[in-house]
């Protein structure tokens, strides 16, 4: 925990150091006549950002800030797991999106959760698993007038065929 | 007693059968659109204004008005039984009800936020009969110093009310504006902070992107890595004996919050360019400098949820007032409601009220009926919503974060949005674990497009001279309430250092 602490507080110095060099790309200062440049409030604020991340390097150092004193680890074995397997799950959703739609990612991911890492019966798993897309699909496309991305072109004719249901 | 005879054949317009019927239709409709995380009033009512064309002005209004009540109560649902604000109006719920709820006290923070919505929505209602006009001028007084004076005060409440690190609660903050002023600089109109030149950035970071991450995929990670899988989230069932002795409880701990949020709100709703979602975390904050138990906040006190959501309902009555008397808009929603006016015929400003008096007076009838049937319908479908926290664990987390992804995208319809929900969810994750305070920069990323032109406004009406935020009457004072909380850690240090050193010296 406590060598996370320091990390954390490195990296969030960086990107405070990096949002305020990206900043100075519109003017900083005050332009007579216009108020403050396009750049004035995000650089003053990263700046802020980063004296921030000096008192937290500041904490950890005296040892005043609660993770700088303890001797947990950041994550253990079951945090790790727990990271890769739900973590893992939800970026496979969003990747699985492109390919399958994200109807279609939604069902797989649910099977995963459910079935998997739920370790539910398998009908239960089957009815959720179709049943929640499902009602997705009408609330979305047909009442709220929202499409949602419908992966490669391989399942137009399904969507073509759900479509006819709605219109 | 002329308004009174006036609101009567308002009350008489809304009870019609035609009206009472679309008010109950349109508080469901609101009541689900409201609970679904990523839509808000301002879908369900953007969504639904074509609908209207096909009945009366009066009555097409009233439904939206309608629709606009049960979106409001509908956004608390999802903050308390799922973690995930509905809207941003929401976002000060979760902050307790959330808590509320993991600790089996869903249905006591469900009740208290329907019955505190309730009393925002008649007090809004009351002051709006009795102040209309009168109101309206104070409030277009506001300019740029004062409602960046009142944003400042938001976030100093957090900086001197909050337990947590104050320099993690500051980069929180500030990270949180940072993140709303990606995009285009509102006044230049040049590109800004678009990171290694990703053509997502152009359209800015949209607050649900941000608080659907935090809130829908990083606290959950962090539930699940913090209970070690095995949640055991409500043994919370539901009776008509429960939900009396709930609603009792929910009164008796949270009638200050509600009171606070109820006017606070309603005031903060009029200013244009403010409305709800200030208004709902300002009564947060103010709630919470003022209760005696103020400790308890964050960690699932009723008076936490009550004061956010007396808030959001009144603001949204509030925010009806400039738009109906000036024909200024005071939140998204109502900019909404104007452009369906302007296309029924109806020209919104002081002269409405002389020449349209049963319009008018419906509506303020309406907002009556509406916020009475919209109190009815979500008490009916709190057991709905218990049952949905007593699913197992193992099904209520995938369905949480198919909402999210789903909900995210529904915002902005972007895939580059999806994935920065992703990112925010896990360094949310792992700046939880650290103690990093999140919901400051939930906050930030929804007051930022209001603090920052505000600011450069001001300064521009100065030429540059900080000190117009003092030297006026009305931010002045704001403005040195907000830097004494701001400073108040650093007093109480001071303070403190120099009382434990007198025991000492006397020893």
């Amino acid at each position: 925990m406590r060598r996370a602490e320091i990390v954390t507080a490195g990296l969030l110095a960086l990107l405070s150091m990096y949002i305020m060099w990206k900043s100075t790309e519109l003017q900083i200062g005050y332009i007579r006549g216009q108020g403050p440049g396009g750049g004035a409030w995000p650089f003053w604020l990263a700046a802020i950002c980063l004296v921030s991340t000096g008192f937290i390097a500041l904490n950890w150092w005296r040892g005043t800030s609660g993770p700088s004193q303890s001797d947990e680890p950041f994550l253990d074995s079951y945090g790790r797991k727990m990271l890769v397997l739900v973590g893992g799950g939800i970026v496979g959703f969003v990747v699985l999106t492109y390919i399958f739609s994200m109807y279609g990612a939604m069902a797989l991911f649910l099977l995963y959760y459910i079935g998997f890492l739920g370790r539910h019966r398998w009908w239960v798993t089957l009815i959720l698993a179709t049943a929640i897309p499902t009602v997705f699909f009408f609330f979305f496309e047909a009442l709220m007038r929202i499409t949602l991305p419908k992966g490669m072109p391989f399942l137009e004719p399904f969507f073509n065929y759900m479509n006819t249901i709605i219109y | 007693m002329e308004t009174l005879g006036l609101l009567a054949d308002g009350f008489w317009l809304a009870i019609q059968p035609i009206n009472l019927m679309l008010i109950i239709i349109g508080v469901t409709l609101g009541l689900f659109i409201g609970a679904m995380p990523g839509l808000g009033s301002v879908n369900g009512v953007a969504i639904l204004l074509p609908i209207t064309f096909l009945v009366p002005p009066a009555s097409a209004i009233i439904f939206l008005a309608a629709i606009y009540y049960g979106a409001m109560y509908g956004g608390a649902i999802s903050s308390i039984t799922l973690g995930i604000p509905g809207a941003s109006t929401a976002v000060a719920t979760t902050f307790d009800g959330r808590p509320l709820a993991m600790s089996g006290r869903a249905s006591l923070a469900l009740i208290t936020a329907a019955l505190a919505s309730f009393a925002g929505g008649t007090v809004s209602n009351v002051l709006f009969t009795l102040f209309a006009p009168p109101l309206a001028s104070v409030a277009l007084n506001f300019g740029p110093p004062e409602i960046f004076a009142l944003m400042l005060l938001a976030f100093a409440t957090f900086i001197g009310l909050s337990s947590d690190d104050i320099s993690k609660t500051v980069f929180s903050i500030c990270i949180g504006l940072v993140f709303a002023a990606v995009g285009f600089d509102q006044i230049s109109g040049a590109p800004r902070l678009v990171f290694f030149d990703i053509s997502g950035f152009l359209h800015g970071i949209n607050f649900l992107v941000l608080a659907i991450g935090v809130y829908g995929i990083g606290e959950m990670l962090w539930t699940i890595d913090s209970t070690r899988g095995k949640i055991t989230t409500s043994e919370a069932k539901m009776s008509v004996k429960g939900i009396v002795t709930d609603a009792k409880e929910g009164m008796a701990r949270s009638w200050r919050g509600t009171t606070i949020g109820s006017f606070l709100g309603f005031f903060v709703g009029i200013l244009p360019a403010a409305g709800a979602t200030p208004g709902s975390l300002m009564s947060y904050g103010v709630s919470k400098m003022l209760s005696r138990e103020s400790a308890q906040f964050g960690k699932g006190h009723p008076e936490g949820v009550a004061a956010p959501e007396a808030a959001n309902n009144s603001a949204s009555t509030g925010s009806m007032l400039p738009m109906l008397t000036l024909g200024i808009p005071g939140s998204p929603t109502t900019a909404i409601l104007l452009g369906g006016m302007v296309i029924w015929g109806l020209v919104p400003g002081p002269r409405l009220f002389a020449e349209q008096p049963e319009f008018v007076w419906g509506l303020i009838g309406s907002f009556y009926v509406s916020n009475f049937f919209a109190l009815l319908i979500n008490i009916a479908f709190i057991p709905l919503f218990i049952w949905m926290l007593r699913m197992p664990f193992t099904i209520l987390a995938p369905l949480i974060f198919v909402l999210s992804i789903v909900g995210g995208y529904a915002t902005t319809r972007d895939m580059h949005d999806v994935w920065l929900i992703v990112g925010f969810g896990f360094a949310a994750f792992f700046m939880r674990k650290l103690d990093y305070p999140l919901a400051p920069a939930v906050l930030a990323i929804v007051l930022g497009p209001i603090a920052e032109p505000t600011l450069r406004q001001s300064l521009l009406l100065s030429s540059g001279d900080p000190t117009i935020f003092f030297t006026r009457p009305v931010a002045g004072p704001i403005t040195i309430i907000a830097l004494i909380l701001i400073f108040l850690p650093l007093i109480k240090k001071v303070w403190d250092r120099r009382g434990g050193r007198r025991p000492s010296a006397a020893e």
